[in-house]
Parts: structure tokens; C-alpha cells; sequence
């Protein structure tokens, strides 16, 4: 996969220059797309990115001239799957700082890499009275595996509460962490509030008590710089389609020791090494935990995404959002009526805004301001239990990234003072349909 | 298909001035719908007189849609007999999620102005909480009825 050379990749990834958006912005075709006859606004990032035709590229070139199944086959069409499906690992593993690529699981998404964890190293290592600690502001990924171990394994699931601007106060994690907490598990920035949580820390916290951390990094991974050795995590979660690759590929990363400790996920071919009439053994890290064929050309593909982002630079990606979401802060902050959700410092959070607007419910506003081209997310977000703590059933969320712009802020707050008229103008003085 | 379809004079008017908004001292079936994806919640009681719904109040949180509906369903519903009741919630379900045809809605002119909803897939859903609650309701009423008509 030839790498794109234009402005937008093409410059020095390690430079403190800011991002060339309008450069960036050419690399993604569906930027180009009319929503109701108004450019396209892709506010919604946090659910999912768009993709540069780099990646869009790959997958073509695979099927077109590479497609053929990996570890198998000795022909030429095999060999270079294997090495770009493993390239794509060894490119993960170097994203975040990994001790290496065998230590790259690919799964299907974040949320298949958490109920890895669950179904394996937790499903041998927790027991009951065991405890298991979370937050309340976890995307229900990160709630709902742990929820099943304290059924079948008797195990108490504990949670640590935000406080009222979104953040956690590591007082409470040293108070909800003891020695019968065997994991802890915690998302890295939270995708409602945007809070970027002090895993660090908490990683710390974690293993002076003798539990494990787990971290995830669903949001984080596509934002901005995360290394693995400088969290001290046991576990990282993430996802290619939140980081420009495909959708059907998440990664997760374990510490070597504690993945070869652990007994695989899912039975079948490529994860053995010799399978008897009675019981089998194990092949090692990472195929291990790779049963069957993989998605081999979302994982390569999801390598492009790699080298797209490594291109630009992590810390000059998180330098760009933060820029945009200060921005955000201010003028979504300025419209009358507003409530905006999570840390009021841009520094503290990733490029999350989550928000209400008095009088107009956030389904309302979602589908209006659609009608200005403008896609943003309203709802819970996959967050019950946030929502729950904060009394508020739905917000809506704009969520950016690399190809964002200030004018399409503008224009978010643009068509959300559009949805303010419908709802505010008293129903007499509206004109009769 | 344009936002006028969905954000009708009627239908801004019962969700800023809503009908039956509050709660009953002393309902005979009271229920909850929740709709998971977007939090919407309508909370509904009806006290009966024989087979009519002779008081219904509904409470709780959503957009627009789904409190309007909310709104017009109640007032649609109160002092008719359940069966009368039942009908229409089978023709405004009819209407959402069938063929489209309003003859369902007995004429009812405001619950007609909900047919633009229909354009708006992921909108039918707010649309048809309240009425989910009414048939739950009614549902319930009438097996509590039948089993007590029974024991007698």
C-alpha cells in the first residue's frame, strides 16, 4: 500500500506545525457528500470516523490483486496477505507502544476486545466476593461483561461516580480499590463527557491493591498520543472504524505474561499447534487468540488507517481537536439555553460535546439540524448508567476529528439556533403549514 | 420530505401545551414505556368506570413526537369505552407501520397530522410509545377484569 504523498500526509509528523485540514479534507471523499442539499457536517466521530480513499484504496488493491488467506498457503498471494495483515499488527503495536506485535490481538471491535478479557483472564482470575471496579460514566461495553461475571462467578461490581463536572476524583478510586478488587477497568475518555480519565493513576491504584487494569481506549487510541508502558494498563481496548480504518476490526493489547497466561477465547483452526482426539494444544501469541480466518482485508486496510494517522501525529491530532473543541466550548456555550455536559477546559477533555438546548429535546435537535447537513448523535450515547447519575435521559453529542473545521462548529450552532426558532416561537405566530 | 411534515402547528401546539399531563390520585392501571435507544419515557395511568377510560394522565420525558402523540392519544382516548380505545390504537399503529391509511383514526384530525411522522423511520417509534402503554394497559385491565369476573 503505497503511502499518499499530498499536503495532508506528506508532511513531518514530528513537526509542531498545526494540521493541514483543507489538506486532509481532500483525502476524504465523502466530505464531498450533500445532506439535504447542504454539505455534509460530520459532527459525529465518536460513534464512528469517516475514511480517506488511502484506506478505501487498500481494501480495493487487496481484493483486486492480493485477496487470499493467511498462514496457510505457500504461493505468492498468501505470503503477501500474511505480510500485510502482520504489518498491520506490527504498525498497532507501534502506535501504542507495545513491547511487540505479538502482543496485538485483532477482534472485532472494542467491544469484543472487553469481552475477551471477561470470558477469558476474568472468567479464570475472578471469583466470588471477588470485586471488579468501574465508573459511571463506562460505555455499556465496559459494564454489561463485568455485570455477567458477578453472575456467574459471584463476584461484586463496584462503581466509582463521576462528580457533577464529569471528571472521577482518584479519592474515590482509592476508596473503591482494595485488596479483594481483582480488576479495574475504566474507559480512557469518555465519550459523552469527553473526559480524559487519570488511568495512570489509576493503573497504579490498581496494582498497589494487586488487581488488574483494563483500559478502554475506544476513544483515546484515535485522539492522541496513548502508550501502553507510560499508562503501566494491563489491557487496551480500541477500535480501526473510530481511527479512519474499517468497521469489524479492534484491537486488544494484554501484557505478554498475562496473555500467555491466559487460556483462549475461541476454539478452531489457526489458534492450535497440535490438536489430538482428546485435547489440543495452543499456538502462540498472538494466533492464540486468533481462531479462524480474520478479517484480513479490514485489518489490512485498518494498516492504512495506521500510517495515515502516524503521518500526521498523534500529539498534532490532539493538538488540532483541542483547538476545536475550545472553539466548540465557546460558541456552542453561547447559545441561550444551553447546557453543556463534562470539564469546561478543553485540555482536560477530547473533542466531545455533549450538550442539551432548553425547550428542544435532543431527538428534535439531531433531526433538525440534519436538515442543514449537520450529522451529530443525540440519545444516551450507550451510557444508561451515566445517564442515570446525571438525571439527564438525552443529549446531544458533536464529536470531531482530524478533518473538522471551525466554520463547521459555525455551523453546527448555526442550525442549532434554527431548531431554538421552531420550538421557540409560541405555536400561535408560527405561519400554517 | 420536508422538516413541515414532522413539525406540524398542531403538533408544537400539544407538545407546549400538553393534555392530560400530570398524574392520577388513584389509578386502577398504571404502566411505563421506555424507549432504550433515546431515553424517551411516558408514564400512563387510566382510572376506569366500567369499560370506559374515564380518566387517563400521562407523565414523563421525550421529544416532541413522542409527547405530542402522548398528548393527543390521551385526549383521543378519554371517556371513550376501552374497546373504542383499543381500535384506535390498532389503526394509529396501522397508520405508522402499515399500509398508511388514516381511516383507522375515526376522522381525528390532530392524530391524523402524526401521518408525516411515518417519512421519519427512526421518529415512528417516539410516535407509538404512548399507544404501546395504552394497549399494555388495556391489556392489563382486561385480564385483571376477566380473572376477577372469573373468580365471581
Amino acid at each position: 500500500m503505497a503511502q499518499n504523498s499530498t499536503g495532508a500526509v506528506g508532511r513531518n509528523g514530528t513537526g509542531r506545525d498545526p494540521l493541514d485540514v483543507a489538506a486532509i479534507r481532500r483525502d476524504f471523499p465523502i466530505l464531498q457528500r450533500r445532506v439535504h442539499d447542504k454539505p455534509l457536517v460530520y459532527l459525529d466521530n465518536a460513534a464512528t470516523s469517516q475514511k480517506p480513499r488511502q484506506v478505501i484504496q487498500a481494501l480495493v488493491d487487496y481484493y483486486e490483486q492480493t485477496n487470499a488467506n493467511i498462514h496457510r498457503g505457500l504461493h505468492t498471494l498468501a505470503e503477501e496477505a500474511t505480510e500485510a495483515y502482520e504489518g498491520a499488527r506490527a504498525k498497532a503495536a507501534t502506535l501504542i507502544g507495545a513491547d511487540g506485535p505479538d502482543e496485538i490481538l485483532f477482534t472485532r471491535n472494542t467491544t469484543e476486545s472487553l469481552n475477551l478479557v471477561a470470558y477469558t483472564w476474568a472468567a479464570e482470575n475472578i471469583g466470588a466476593g471477588d470485586e471488579i471496579v468501574i465508573t459511571t460514566m463506562e460505555h455499556h461495553s465496559n459494564i454489561v461483561p463485568w455485570q455477567w461475571i458477578v453472575e456467574r462467578q459471584g463476584a461484586v461490581l463496584k462503581y466509582v461516580e463521576f462528580g457533577e463536572d464529569g471528571t472521577i476524583d482518584l479519592a474515590d478510586v482509592e476508596r473503591a480499590v482494595t485488596p479483594r478488587t481483582k480488576l479495574v477497568s475504566m474507559t480512557h475518555m469518555s465519550n459523552v463527557f469527553g473526559t480524559i480519565n487519570p488511568v495512570k493513576e489509576v493503573a497504579r491504584i490498581a496494582h498497589e491493591r494487586g488487581a488488574l487494569m483494563l483500559v478502554d481506549g475506544a476513544q483515546s487510541v484515535p485522539h492522541m498520543p496513548v502508550d501502553v508502558k507510560d499508562l503501566g494498563c494491563d489491557f487496551l481496548a480500541f477500535s480501526s472504524h473510530k481511527m479512519l480504518g474499517p468497521t469489524g476490526v479492534g484491537v486488544l493489547w494484554g501484557r505478554r505474561e498475562i496473555l500467555n497466561g491466559m487460556r483462549p477465547f475461541l476454539g478452531g483452526g489457526e489458534m492450535i499447534e497440535i490438536v489430538g482426539r482428546e485435547e489440543t494444544t495452543y499456538n502462540v501469541l498472538p494466533w492464540k487468540y486468533e481462531a479462524g480466518t480474520p478479517n484480513i482485508a479490514d485489518v489490512i486496510a485498518f494498516g492504512a488507517a495506521l500510517d495515515y494517522l502516524s503521518a500526521l501525529g498523534m500529539d498534532r491530532v490532539r493538538e488540532h481537536e483541542i483547538e476545536l473543541t475550545t472553539y466548540a466550548l465557546d460558541r456552542i456555550g453561547g447559545i441561550p439555553g444551553v447546557t453543556i455536559y463534562g470539564p469546561k477546559e478543553a485540555a482536560l477533555r477530547g473533542g466531545v460535546v455533549a450538550f442539551t438546548v432548553e425547550e428542544v429535546h435532543p431527538h428534535d435537535l439531531g433531526q433538525i439540524v440534519d436538515y442543514d447537513g449537520v450529522a451529530i448523535r443525540a440519545g444516551q450515547h450507550c451510557c444508561q448508567v451515566l445517564s442515570t447519575s446525571l438525571g439527564v435521559p438525552a443529549t446531544a453529542r458533536a464529536s470531531f476529528y482530524v478533518y473538522n473545521t471551525p466554520e463547521e462548529v459555525d455551523a453546527l450552532v448555526q442550525a442549532v439556533e434554527g431548531a431554538r426558532a421552531i420550538f421557540a416561537a409560541e405555536v400561535s405566530s408560527i405561519v400554517a403549514r | 420530505m420536508s422538516l413541515d411534515d414532522l413539525y406540524k402547528e398542531v403538533i408544537l401546539d400539544h407538545y407546549q401545551h400538553p393534555r392530560n399531563r400530570g398524574q392520577l390520585a388513584d389509578p386502577d392501571v398504571a404502566t411505563r414505556g421506555h424507549n432504550p435507544l433515546c431515553g424517551d419515557e411516558v408514564l400512563l395511568a387510566v382510572k376506569m368506570d366500567g369499560d370506559v377510560i374515564q380518566d387517563i394522565a400521562f407523565a414523563g420525558r421525550g421529544c416532541s413526537i413522542s409527547q405530542a402523540s402522548a398528548s393527543m392519544m390521551t385526549e383521543s382516548v378519554k371517556g371513550h369505552e376501552v374497546a373504542d380505545a383499543s381500535a384506535l390504537a390498532d389503526g394509529f399503529k396501522e397508520l405508522m407501520t402499515g399500509g398508511g391509511s388514516t381511516d383507522g383514526l375515526g376522522g381525528n384530525e390532530d392524530l391524523e397530522a402524526l401521518q408525516g411522522v411515518k417519512k421519519f423511520p427512526v421518529r415512528v417509534k417516539c410516535a407509538l410509545l404512548p399507544w404501546t402503554a395504552l394497549l399494555e394497559i388495556i391489556e392489563r385491565w382486561e385480564t385483571a377484569s376477566h380473572r376477577s369476573a372469573a373468580v365471581d
